[in-house]
């Protein structure tokens, strides 16, 4: 079967899923949003790549730090944005998801940055669209969040820049998170050695040893001389109930303290994908301290979504 | 009508033919295979050469979605359908709406297929009302009205106190009960095998444990209560192991798997494909050759189509919210056949599982060429290769994973009680 994000000549049509994308293109993003992150520290923050094209973020489930980057860097590429939270309003009223879009491409939308609580809602979008549009997902359900795995990578890549030489370990709600499936790819598909995830077996999904991880259950062992820690967000539904009795045990066992950062390599860094829940995953003294690169992640995202905006856009600069 | 049908391979696994016959027809009814009866002079002569002449096929599970859905699918549609597809006898599942658990909608149903004059519809009535696995449905009356046997669609009884009960009630009468083995807690919200597809994709899981989980109650309590139970579609490796057993033990037990899940695994899910959205869902290799070995090996008594016809709507969706089902009615021939071809299953031997196996599960009057019986028949070429195209299917459902296959097995004629009803 055909990849549904590239196009016969191999181009990036979509970003739908790291899953599937060559290294090759992994690279060109990544190489890509380094050229972009001197445009945003210069004084007048624009480039014309997108002048005249529209973007529009499609928001069928809530966000603002993803949303909000997607906008920044769309304007950075001075395309108009549109930002749809279409979870209050179409979809409330029953229409589907391709009539909502539909409805944007009779406005003439260029390009739609999508956002939906179910897995594949990207993929059905792409599958609908005409060639001349472009699709990016924005998070998918448990599926794939692929801007956030290539920021996370790029921000590994300014500190650890020998990816060949890195282990990594995830922790947390795996089996809920689109982040964690997304950075796996990146990780795995860029030549990361090792790559762990750290979880109870309650947040691990089935054979989730099939896409190339280690898994470990105890902090102890699977922290230990690792050179990138990732933490994984963990939902307020998921935190008492069948899958954890409580956030207290959690953070016993499985938040990440000053203490269990202490196994990881001295001059490991931390990672979240945000929004964090201090005291449930991560201690605020680990997530304010000097390993931590949370914020530096926010700032490289704006470059990232640039970059792959861009490259759609048929804009690729270097 | 007098038909001729000449020159045709007989193949009628009940009746150990196998060979090249001539079949004569009167009054609807299997006159003479082999010689012509004294003075027989037909109306029609079919020209049968190198066509397979077998009994019209006898499908376990089929959705007509009336009363109710006829948005999704209707008779007049589906039972064309069945026909163009060689089906002549056909089971349907309660769950309408409203669901067939009141002999009135039974007698309807029974009444309007019967208009159509196409194939033969035997409805499975409902367990329980309204499926609900509380109360038992009148199954009794139910019968009367015209059921062939009970069943609860795709829903579970969880209650293992109503399941025990619903078993001694129909083993009262002698009635079988059609469950769909699929432990309900465990499944909840899952929409395909919890494997590394689903992770990969991030879609909730079924395990294979939930079917495991759900045969254990139904086989334990049918050997307490000596209940005739059929399981429907069977999809893990492990299921087949715990059928074999239970019929080694003695348990009245009988099994069908869908075509579907002859052919997919859960890689056929491929970017989201919601076709491939079944239940049970597709699972993975080692399952789908647990399946084949298990119809080899005579753990797996009939294979059946499923078929759920969808509207176009229902489909366009995320995949978990994507309806549940593909269109079967038209592909159970040529689907089975291409499994037969790969698995080095002789033909006679695949069609038992379409034809006379189905029949004997339901206890109807079908799947044989029997003289005297019905003249239901289905004439094919097994050989010749088409390529399914979803738009050009009769029924109203276009849903199919299997759209843009090449397949073996192309139906040529379906005769109903000695009626050409179908002709390609």
């Amino acid at each position: 079967m055909n990849n549904p994000q590239l196009d016969t000549d191999g181009h990036l049509r979509h970003l739908l899923s790291i899953e599937g994308l060559p290294k090759k293109i992994l690279n060109q993003i990544l190489d890509t949003a380094e050229s972009f992150a001197g445009v945003t520290e210069r004084e007048i923050k624009k480039v014309p790549l997108l002048r005249g094209k529209t973007v529009c973020n499609l928001f069928f489930e809530n966000s603002t730090r993803t949303r909000t980057t997607f906008e920044i860097a769309a304007k950075r590429l001075s395309a108009d944005v549109i930002s749809l939270n279409v979870g209050t309003s179409s979809q409330s009223k029953g229409e589907t998801i391709l009539d909502t879009v539909d409805n944007l491409i009779a406005m003439h939308a260029d390009m739609f940055v999508v956002r939906h609580a179910q897995s594949g809602a990207a993929h059905l979008i792409a599958k609908h669209v005409p060639p001349h549009i472009h699709v990016i997902n924005a998070g998918d359900g448990r599926h794939s969040h692929p801007t956030q795995g290539l920021l996370d990578v790029f921000t590994i890549r300014k500190y650890k820049p020998d990816l060949h030489n890195l282990r990594i370990a995830i922790v947390g709600d795996v089996l809920h998170s689109r982040v964690a499936r997304s950075e796996i790819h990146a990780l795995t598909t860029l030549g990361v050695p090792e790559v762990r995830v750290i979880a109870p077996k309650t947040l691990l999904p089935a054979q989730v040893e099939k896409m190339g991880v280690h898994v470990y259950h105890d902090m102890n062992e699977g922290l230990k001389d690792v050179d990138v820690v990732m933490m994984l967000r963990l939902q307020n539904e998921r935190m008492s109930g069948a899958m954890l009795p409580s956030a207290q045990e959690y953070f016993k066992t499985y938040g990440l303290t000053q203490e269990k950062l202490a196994l990881a390599k001295p001059d490991a860094i931390v990672m979240h994908p945000g929004p964090m829940n201090r005291g449930v995953e991560i201690d605020s003294s680990v997530a304010d301290g000097k390993q931590s690169v949370i914020l530096p992640q926010v700032t490289y995202g704006i470059a990232i979504r640039m970059a792959v905006m861009a490259i759609l856009a048929g804009g690729g600069v270097q | 009508m007098k038909i001729h049908i000449k020159n045709g391979h007989v193949i009628d696994p009940k009746n150990n033919i196998d060979s090249k016959l001539d079949i004569f027809i009167a009054a609807g009814k299997i006159l003479s295979i082999g010689q012509a009866p004294d003075g027989f002079i037909a109306n029609q002569t079919i020209d049968a050469s190198n066509l397979i002449v077998c009994s019209g096929l006898v499908d376990l599970s089929a959705r007509l979605r009336e009363p109710g859905e006829e948005y999704k699918a209707r008779l007049a549609s589906e039972l064309q359908a069945a026909v163009a597809g060689g089906i002549t006898s056909l089971a349907c599942p309660p769950d309408t709406d409203p669901v067939l658990d009141e002999p009135g909608l039974v007698e309807m149903l029974k009444h309007r297929a019967k208009q159509h004059g196409l194939a033969h519809v035997y409805p499975l009535g409902a367990v329980t009302r309204q499926l609900q696995g509380k109360a038992l449905a009148e199954m009794s009356e139910l019968y009367a009205a015209g059921c062939v046997g009970f069943s609860q669609a795709n829903e579970a009884i969880t209650d293992t106190q109503v399941l025990w009960r619903a078993m001694e009630y129909a083993a009262t009468f002698g009635f079988t009960l059609f469950l769909h083995a699929e432990e309900p807690f465990l499944a909840a919200n899952g929409v395909a095998h919890d494997g590394e597809v689903a992770t990969r994709l991030g879609l909730k899981g079924i395990p294979s444990a939930a079917e495991a989980l759900a045969l254990a109650s139904i086989l334990r309590i049918a050997q307490e209560t000596g209940a005739k139970v059929h399981i429907s579609r069977l999809s893990t490796a492990e299921g087949v192991n715990m059928i074999r057993a239970a019929k080694a033990q003695g348990l009245k037990v009988s099994c069908d798997v869908s075509v579907n899940h002859l052919h997919l695994t859960e890689h056929d899910i491929a970017y989201f494909d919601a076709n491939c959205h079944l239940k049970p869902p597709l699972r993975t290799q080692r399952d789908k050759d647990a399946l084949t070995a298990g119809l080899k090996d005579g753990t797996i008594d009939a294979i059946c189509s499923d078929h759920t016809p969808v509207d176009d709507d229902a489909k366009i969706a995320p995949f978990a919210e994507a309806e549940i089902g593909a269109t079967g009615l038209e592909l159970l021939l040529p689907l089975t056949v291409k499994w037969a071809q790969q698995e080095n299953i002789p033909l006679a031997r695949a069609l038992s599982f379409i034809t006379h196996a189905p029949a004997n599960i339901l206890a109807v009057p079908a799947g044989s060429l029997t003289l005297d019986s019905d003249a239901d028949i289905c004439l094919f070429d097994a050989n010749e290769y088409w390529k399914i195209d979803a738009a050009q299917l009769k029924s109203q459902g276009k849903n199919t994973p299997f759209n843009g296959f090449e397949l073996p097995g192309k139906n040529k004629y379906t005769l109903v009680r000695g009626q050409i009803v179908y002709q390609s």
